[in-house]
């Protein structure tokens, strides 16, 4: 059962990383299990739980639905990505932690990959919208609630951070 | 002072490493290790009933890149016990023909998705690719599916239990027929709730590694019960229990899943990493979740009831029959549950339950959230509705009379529990909880709104559940707390967690007993090397068991820092006091030592390490007339406590909805959730909120999603996330209204009941209420007795019931 390999070269959080995987490889287990990027969960591997939800180019995508070989070119952000340069907490991740948004943690990288691009799109978002928001993703612990206050928590300290500092540029887009 | 913690909504701890993509989850154990991690992969039974003829495993013996290719047959070899039956956990006296699976099918299969065979290769890709390789043939038997197949038992899942029946168990308070029979009124309901499961986002998970340096082997398994996997992988694989470790590190989701224990693949990976001397991990896809791990919920009930003009209870007599799939790993607990919490924050006077246990072809049944009270709180509170209905009177009112009375606790139901205890209440106040819910929900004002949207043409409806929860069961708990020479204070328990915010919580109560900050304090979960007693996390007992361990454990550890402390301060005991982690003499404040120093003198130490090591030398303290360590001491700055109870504590709650139903599509839509909760004094009201929130979402899922769709050949047809309708943020109530309600228990020394089961438990009834409430309008006659129920089942029950 030999396979061909593909070399692949993968820009993830800005960082390139070099690697050989068969063309069936999954985008998920290549970040997870040859770049060693677990941050990114695998929660039903088809698509619809929304736990394995990268940035591809900064637009939300499921990364068990791609192949590795198809990621090349493109700039990709996991979770392990989303922490502000000098470590602290993207308002995002904060937003979770304030309003507990988070129980076992499993599904939490895919809300915060869709968040964090959700906002980028609309960074004021009506409670309506803030519910759509997250309408792809499944959480079994929170029932959501929080999950809604933390969209709406993080759209308030993005607008707080923008009144003090310059945003910085948005990547890939 | 230091500020109390216990109450606060104190953020958690767990949170930075979640959020970071830092979590450990079991398989993100040894990616980035030195060696080379192998791969397993299970071929499934494709059908529910059969017969194994043969397995040719030809096709996969010499494949590049696979290491191990294994059937029941290979199994003795590599370690007797595995060649016999899994544990049968539980067993109670009652399940007279208890049966449980082999690791890998042994002739028969008995549910599709039976293990049949084992492969271990480089990758996941490969061990797949080879389990498709290997060729099975079968001899298709009849499959036994639902209920009614298995009560009718023209075929058996198992030839040798009769009528499929695995256990049959009554219990009596009084006599509740002849009490029915010579009561004013009588009514008599049958109900059915369909199957659902818990379906965490992660399945289940193992990986587990031989030294043969040491001969021990290391397992990380995602599970409920770390000592549970260890015993039963100990006694498997003919290892001492002193031989095997088993890790739990974060948990994505249980809700009872991950209780039952061994599963097949928990002790065939660590069989495998024996033979191979490799590293080997299993991680279950959604799939093979559907169709191998546990479900819960189906029922069939009929119930029997006898009250007065008032509504009151005089008799209750009821059947059910319980499906519990094709094995029983777990005994009875499920249907023991609903048996018993069935009565709720009621007397009935006069109680009979019998219950039938019965086999069916389909994967097996143990724990889901609520465990067998969601079925057990939906027979009653549907009975209190009819009540109601029957004598015109207000669905409130009727339970308030057959409420126990504050003045009545401890309350004695007169049953067995499923712990083997007298079910017996500790606390409560059912009547303050009444008039909580209904001010929370605004029922009295609800007839008015109701008339005022049937003016515009919309049907609305109120349903209101009350539920009582046996929580903390045992049999026991433990902690272990140490002081580090830092100051730290580590602090381990066995039972695992799986996002209760357990090292938040536990960090809590530790700080308030030591007078330590809470950011010094760490705690351990689910890591027999640190705390090899332990039962588990289940039944809503983590903060009632481990939290009460852990706070005899650093009142221990307290104790000794005192000892210490007052020899060095030259003071007495009881004048000290510990705020932020420096004891000092109270009104005294120069007179003080830091936890760390008290540390450091604890050890008397022969080598000095650093500075502050020295002090701790022979030759700097101690009486050299005396012993360095007092015959009664031990070295070191710990505690080590374990907590036990006689019984189980009891948390209840009142849950209520409004619920819209479109007349023309029966769709249905919440408007309005309220929860009154008693989990009597709240560590943390910020996780407990989440609980309520978490066990809600589920709860909807399972009034009206959730159903395990098999047909009559034992297919799972909705398999996968994209045909079973879990819950999104779509289908949950906007908001939830929470009000707490804190009744100490006196069984604990916090006075805490658990609370993770609740937001589930009156689901399934509170939603069938409010749903019933709204078609009444122009439907006086339309019941509803089976759960869930979609839009389409809605629109037929409308058909049969004409206005």
């Amino acid at each position: 059962m030999t396979e061909e390999l593909h070399d692949v070269r993968l820009s993830v959080n800005g960082t390139t990383y070099d690697t050989r995987v068969p063309a069936r490889r999954l985008l998920s287990d290549a970040l997870r299990h040859d770049l060693g990027l677990t941050g990114t969960h695998v929660g039903c591997e088809h698509g619809v739980c929304g736990a394995c939800t990268i940035l591809v180019d900064g637009e939300p995508m499921r990364s068990c639905l791609m192949f590795a070989v198809s990621a090349v070119d493109h700039e990709l952000t996991t979770v392990e990505g989303l922490t502000n340069e000098d470590g602290s907490l993207s308002p995002v991740q904060q937003a979770f932690s304030e309003c507990h948004g988070l129980q076992c943690g499993f599904c939490t990288p895919g809300f915060l990959t869709t968040i964090t691009a959700g906002l980028r799109d609309n960074p004021t978002p009506t409670h309506e919208e803030a519910r759509d928001m997250i309408a792809g993703n499944l959480c079994r612990c929170t029932g959501y609630q929080n999950i809604v206050k933390a969209v709406e928590r993080a759209a308030e300290l993005v607008e707080l951070a923008e009144l003090v500092e310059t945003p910085a540029p948005e990547a890939g887009r | 002072m230091t500020t109390k913690l216990m109450g606060q909504k104190v953020q958690r701890v767990e949170d930075q490493r979640f959020l970071r993509g830092q979590g450990r989850y079991v398989d993100d154990v040894g990616v980035s290790g030195s060696t080379q991690l192998l791969h397993a992969a299970v071929l499934r039974s494709p059908h529910a009933h059969a017969r194994i003829l043969d397995i040719d495993v030809e096709a996969v013996l010499d494949l590049e890149g696979v290491h191990a290719v294994w059937t029941y047959d290979d199994l003795a070899g590599l370690a007797a016990p595995m060649a016999e039956p899994l544990p049968l956990l539980i067993p109670h006296p009652a399940l007279t023909h208890g049966r449980t699976q082999y690791a890998l099918a042994r002739d028969e299969v008995n549910y599709a998705g039976e293990a049949i065979a084992f492969v271990v290769a480089d990758d996941r890709y490969l061990a797949e690719d080879a389990v498709g390789r290997i060729r099975v043939s079968y001899e298709p038997l009849p499959p036994v599916v639902g209920i009614d197949a298995a009560r009718e038992a023209r075929a058996l899942v198992h030839e040798d239990v009769p009528g499929n029946i695995g256990a049959r168990l009554e219990q009596n308070v009084g006599d509740a027929p002849a009490a029915i029979k010579a009561a004013p009124h009588t009514l008599s309901l049958d109900l059915t709730v369909e199957r659902s499961a818990c379906t965490p986002l992660e399945g289940r998970g193992t990986v587990a590694r031989w030294d043969p340096d040491i001969n021990r082997l290391q397992v990380w398994t995602s599970t409920q019960s770390s000592t549970g996997v260890r015993a039963a992988v100990a006694v498997k694989l003919g290892l001492d229990l002193g031989q095997v470790d088993v890790i739990t590190p974060d948990v994505g989701g249980g809700f009872g899943v991950k209780i039952n224990h061994p599963w097949p693949e928990e002790l065939l990976v660590p069989l495998a990493a024996r033979a191979l001397g490799r590293t080997v991990k299993f991680t279950e896809d959604r799939r093979e979740h559907f169709i191998s791990s546990a479900h819960e919920r189906g029922q069939v009930q009929h119930i029997e009831v006898g009250f007065d003009d008032d509504g009151r209870l005089l008799g209750l007599d009821v059947e059910f029959w319980h499906d519990h799939g094709a094995y029983t790993p777990y005994g009875l607990i499920v249907p023991i549950i609903t048996s018993t919490q069935l009565l709720g924050p009621y007397k009935p006077h006069n109680y009979r339950v019998v219950f039938e246990s019965l086999y069916t072809n389909t994967v097996m049944v143990t724990p889901y959230r609520g465990a067998g009270r969601p079925q057990g709180c939906y027979a009653m509170e549907r009975t209190m509705d009819a009540i109601a209905a029957y004598l015109g009177k207000d669905r409130a009112d009727v339970r308030a009379v057959n409420f126990i009375q504050p003045d009545e606790f401890p309350f004695d139901q007169g049953l067995i529990f499923q712990d083997g205890r007298e079910l017996e209440y500790d606390s409560g106040d059912y009547p303050a909880s009444l008039e909580k819910i209904k001010a929370l929900v605004g029922w009295d004002e609800f007839p008015a709104f109701q008339r005022e949207m049937a003016a515009q043409g919309r049907r609305v409806g109120i349903g209101l559940a009350c539920y009582v929860e046996g929580t903390g069961v045992g049999p026991y708990e433990g902690a272990h707390v140490h002081i580090e020479t830092s100051g730290k204070v580590k602090v381990a328990t066995g039972l695992t967690t799986q996002g209760q915010g357990h090292a938040t919580v536990f960090a809590q109560l530790v700080a308030d007993e030591l007078g330590v900050k809470f950011e010094d304090v760490e705690v351990v979960t689910g890591d027999t090397r640190r705390m090899a007693y332990a039962v588990g996390t289940f039944a809503s007992r983590a903060a009632v068991m481990s939290g009460s361990a852990i706070h005899l454990a650093a009142k221990r550890a307290k104790e000794k820092v005192l000892k210490i402390a007052a020899d060095a301060l030259e003071a007495a005991p009881e004048d000290l006091e510990i705020v932020d982690g420096v004891v000092s003499v109270k009104g005294s404040p120069g007179a003080s030592i830091d936890l760390g120093t008290v540390s450091v003198l604890s050890n008397p130490l022969r080598y000095a390490f650093d500075e502050a090591s020295k002090a701790a030398t022979q030759f700097s303290v101690g009486d050299p007339g005396k012993p360095p360590v007092a015959e009664d001491d031990e070295p070191g700055l710990e505690g080590k406590d374990f907590y036990s109870p006689e019984r189980a504590t009891f948390a209840s709650g009142m849950h209520a909805v409004i619920v819209e139903t479109d007349p023309e599509t029966a769709e249905i839509k919440i408007l309005k959730y309220a929860v009154v909760h008693d989990c009597g004094h709240l560590i943390n009201p910020m996780i407990v909120e989440g609980q309520i929130h978490g066990g809600v979402a589920q709860g909807v899922g399972g009034a009206l999603y959730e159903r395990m769709a098999y047909d009559e050949s034992g297919q799972l047809l909705n398999a996968s996330f994209m045909d079973f309708l879990m819950p999104y943020v779509t289908e949950v109530p906007d908001g939830i209204d929470i009000d707490h309600l804190e009744t100490p228990s006196p069984l604990n020394p916090l006075g805490i009941k658990g609370a993770g089961e609740a937001g589930v438990i009156p689901s399934a009834a509170v939603f069938a209420a409010a749903i019933e409430d709204a078609e009444r309008v122009d439907r006086p006659a339309l019941a509803i007795t089976a759960m869930p129920i979609s839009p389409s089942e809605l629109y037929t029950l409308r058909q049969e019931h004409p206005r």
